[in-house]
């Protein structure tokens, strides 16, 4: 009865999608306020009734209803409850409910709590959120419908798969949601400024807290997938270019570019329809990530179930919201014209730069993402990208990013003008040049060029992010919360950079057999395996292994207990690394398997300054919540921004 | 320097820069190809001798050996039609597993070993990976095709 209930809120919830789309786009059309408020109304019931439905889905996973097909396929009876409520979004059928629902609560919270944006415009917003909802609604109901029952029920379920079974994992899809649809946030500003013709800038004032917090949001999912997959899967990486990694990166990517351009057009009224080209973009390419995610097109460790019905409608479904949006673009851009000129080392300059960096990347690797697809599209034979290109063609935009950023922080509006701090940052890049050179032979014993240049890149943004906080440090409570989202988003560039430089420059990595009383060192660290026994957990049990470590005193301060669990909803085995963090390094023991004579393979790694590639992505992520939560985007809407210059020719 | 020519200066710069990058991508993205052969393709002599590829298809059940303490593994990879043998030291992929779907990358030796770097097992219980899938089919499967 229960799954009924829920099935049955979806469709009304799609319908209340389509009034909302309806009354949305023709109410301002037509300057009807009552339609516009009930464009308003039906967004917040179809969050109510999505809410019903997602609650209905948690009840039927908590109830054990293996009668229930999504249930039966992604629980069994030995599940914790925890995870029996995040398999409702482990699957394909529930993320997609959870989609719909992240959808409906970024729109309702537009309807309810926004007073900055004028009536018509954020009718227009929703209008727009109203007609993507109703994709997404359809695909779900005709394809994968997560309360479809299963006859006869099953006696218990398959089991959520025991790799998704952590803590990380579990928050990481929905985080990922979050962002992909907050893009959906952008994208809908940005059709609706289209639609409205309106030619000011003042939507990209409204739409910057929006998308900063959908790239934050997106940041912080990535890098919770990033760290998942290096102590669960066994193989020590932190990022693979597999190609749904790629698909969450490029929307991150052109996000970024998005939010640095919004900037311009809002403070300078320049790259006006390069801006709204961004935000359609971003948003197009988190449904092509969700495209190339459930249509199984792709090689890929993120496999879910295939389903071909499903990639061509996502596909269907793609090409119409990237064709229906980029149509209205080419009909309104001609109108966005930017009048005023900026030299060639202003502000403008270097976020054009920026843009363009940013772009490039994102082009890169869409390349290296899609190229197989078209070689096989085509019938020229099956091939796979490796992902040595992947770190070259990554590198190539980036490393000029992170040095313009140094200097870019310090540009002014307009013109060409650095004045004191140019001095300031010609001797920082001296230190930085000295300390990355240090850093090398002192600490790690080995030149290398790349990490030269990584190191000493790094080194000075981060060293360039402080110079002002410090020179205004006595005032910091004057200077605007943006300011400071900026100072801390770019420190984290700074520690990302230099985490990557360390990690790819001095990683040592090893595949070995040990037997028991053996030791491997790795620089200047012992590995002891001491030897293994067996461990019993909730639902699984586990080979546990003793590796003390010791430095060359020989004193043990550590010991790690890598597994191997063995799952009692059977399957293959599952590794459990064993990780020893401190601020330099990480200490990596991966268990493998019996090699017979007491021997064991085992994967050995030293892994320098990995940490602040995650602690550099989440200081990114903090950096737009600060620049989210400024006072100026909370100001309620004035009369003057309530009549769109040009409106009225284009309505009629 | 008038600053039109400051101007063009730049401009031709930053084309340089572009080319420059573009051709080191496109020449990274030649090299990094890694072309896909099932072991019938392998037999019929598609492969190349020196470059690296990807082999795909089953793991031959019963050919898993494994000389007690060593790193060293070999295996057979099958598609019902031929069966390439496939020599790796290194830690194997949890999800290897005789009769099961597999993706090795590495060269051919002239005794016609392939000799891994790196082995991957599919990662969810019902996945395989589609090139091992439709290498399956393409040639009528002899063992009952339950693949």
């Amino acid at each position: 009865m229960i799954p009924e209930l829920g099935h049955f809120a979806v469709v009304l919830a799609l319908l209340l999608a389509a009034a909302q789309g309806f009354f949305g786009i023709v109410g301002p059309q037509r300057g009807r306020v009552a339609w516009m408020n009930a464009a308003h109304s039906a967004a917040i019931g179809q969050w109510v009734f999505l809410s019903l439905a997602f609650g209905c889905l948690i009840y039927a996973f908590v109830q054990f209803d293996f009668s229930v097909r999504y249930v039966a396929g992604h629980s069994n009876s030995l599940l914790p409850t925890f995870y029996r409520v995040a398999a409702s979004w482990g699957g394909h059928e529930g993320s997609l409910l959870f989609w719909a629902l992240v959808l409906a609560t970024w729109t309702a919270v537009l309807a309810a709590f926004s007073r900055a944006v004028p009536l018509a415009f954020k009718s227009r917003v929703i209008g727009v959120l109203g007609l993507v909802s109703i994709g997404f609604l359809t695909f779900m109901l005709f394809t994968s419908n997560p309360f479809a029952r299963l006859v006869p029920a099953a006696v218990d379920g398959n089991d959520l798969n025991p790799l998704l079974q952590d803590p990380a994992l579990a928050i990481h899809p929905p985080m990922l949601y979050v962002g992909y649809v907050g893009f959906a946030m952008a994208f809908a500003f940005a059709c609706a400024t289209l639609i409205e013709g309106r030619t000011d800038t003042l939507w990209a004032k409204w739409a910057r807290p929006w998308t900063l917090v959908a790239w934050l949001f997106l940041g912080i999912g990535i890098t919770l997938g990033s760290w998942w997959a290096y102590y669960e899967l066994g193989w020590g990486g932190y990022w693979f270019w597999d190609p749904v990694e790629n698909a969450s990166f490029m929307p991150w990517l052109i996000g970024t570019a998005l939010i640095h351009s919004l900037a311009v057009t809002e403070k300078r009224g320049l790259f006006k329809s390069w801006t709204l080209l961004l935000a359609i973009s971003a948003f197009s390419l988190s449904l092509l990530g969700t495209f190339l995610v459930r249509s199984g097109v792709l090689v890929s460790v993120h496999a879910f179930a295939t389903d071909p019905a499903r990639g061509l409608y996502i596909l269907a479904f793609l090409v119409a919201v990237i064709g229906g949006a980029l149509a209205l673009y080419t009909w309104r851009a001609p109108m966005m014209k930017s009048e005023s000129g900026f030299e060639l080392a202003s502000r403008e300059a270097f976020l054009l730069f920026n843009n363009a960096l940013l772009v490039g990347a994102t082009l890169l690797i869409l390349l290296g993402t899609l190229y197989p697809l078209f070689l096989d599209a085509l019938s020229l034979g099956k091939i796979s990208v490796g992902p040595p290109y992947f770190n070259v063609a990554f590198m190539i935009p980036m490393v000029p990013l992170v040095l313009l950023m140094s200097i870019g922080m310090h540009s002014v509006w307009k013109r060409s003008r650095l004045g004191p701090v140019r001095n300031k940052l010609l001797v920082l890049l001296g230190v930085a040049v000295a300390a990355a050179v240090a850093l090398m032979l002192f600490n790690y014993g080995e030149f290398h060029w790349m990490g030269l240049v990584g190191f000493t890149i790094s080194i000075w943004l981060i060293a360039s992010a402080l110079v002002e906080p410090i020179a205004k440090w006595g005032q910091w409570r004057t200077l605007p919360a943006g300011f400071w989202g900026m100072v801390i988003a770019h420190l984290g560039v700074g520690m990302f950079t230099l985490g990557v430089t360390g990690v790819e420059s001095y990683r040592i990595e090893r595949d070995i057999s040990m037997g028991v009383g053996e030791t491997v060192t790795l620089q200047g660290y012992n590995f002891r395996f001491e030897g293994t026994r067996m461990v019993q957990g909730p639902n699984y049990e586990a080979i546990e292994a003793d590796i003390a470590i010791s430095r060359e005193d020989g004193k043990v301060f550590t010991t790690l207990r890598p597994q191997k669990r063995f799952y009692a909803s059977g399957g293959n085995p599952m590794t459990e690394a064993g990780i020893h963090v401190n601020y330099a390094r990480d200490l990596f023991v991966a268990l493998g398997e019996d090699l017979g004579q007491g021997r064991w393979s085992m994967r050995v790694q030293y892994k320098p300054l990995l940490r602040y590639i995650w602690l550099g992505a989440l200081f990114m992520a903090l950096g737009g919540l600060v620049a989210a939560a400024d006072r100026r985007y909370r100001v309620r809407a004035s009369a003057k921004d309530t009549v769109p210059a040009g409106a009225g020719e284009a309505a009629r | 320097m008038t600053p039109r020519r400051k101007r063009m200066l730049a401009v031709a710069a930053i084309v340089i820069g572009v080319g420059a990058a573009t051709t080191v991508a496109l020449q990274a993205l030649n090299e990094n190809l890694l072309y896909f052969y099932s072991p019938s393709q392998i037999m019929a002599g598609e492969a190349p001798g020196e470059r690296s590829f990807r082999l795909g298809g089953l793991v031959t059940t019963g050919s898993v050996q494994r000389s007690p303490g060593s790193m060293e593994v070999r295996f057979t990879v099958t598609d019902h039609a031929q069966t390439i043998p496939v020599s790796y030291t290194g830690l194997l992929p949890d999800l290897f597993r005789e009769g099961q779907g597999v993706v090795a990358r590495g060269k051919l030796l002239d005794d016609g070993t392939f000799v891994a770097e790196e082995v991957l097992a599919k990662h969810d219980e019902n996945y395989m990976p589609p090139e091992v899938a439709e290498s399956l089919h393409q040639p009528p499967p002899a063992a009952g095709g339950a693949s």
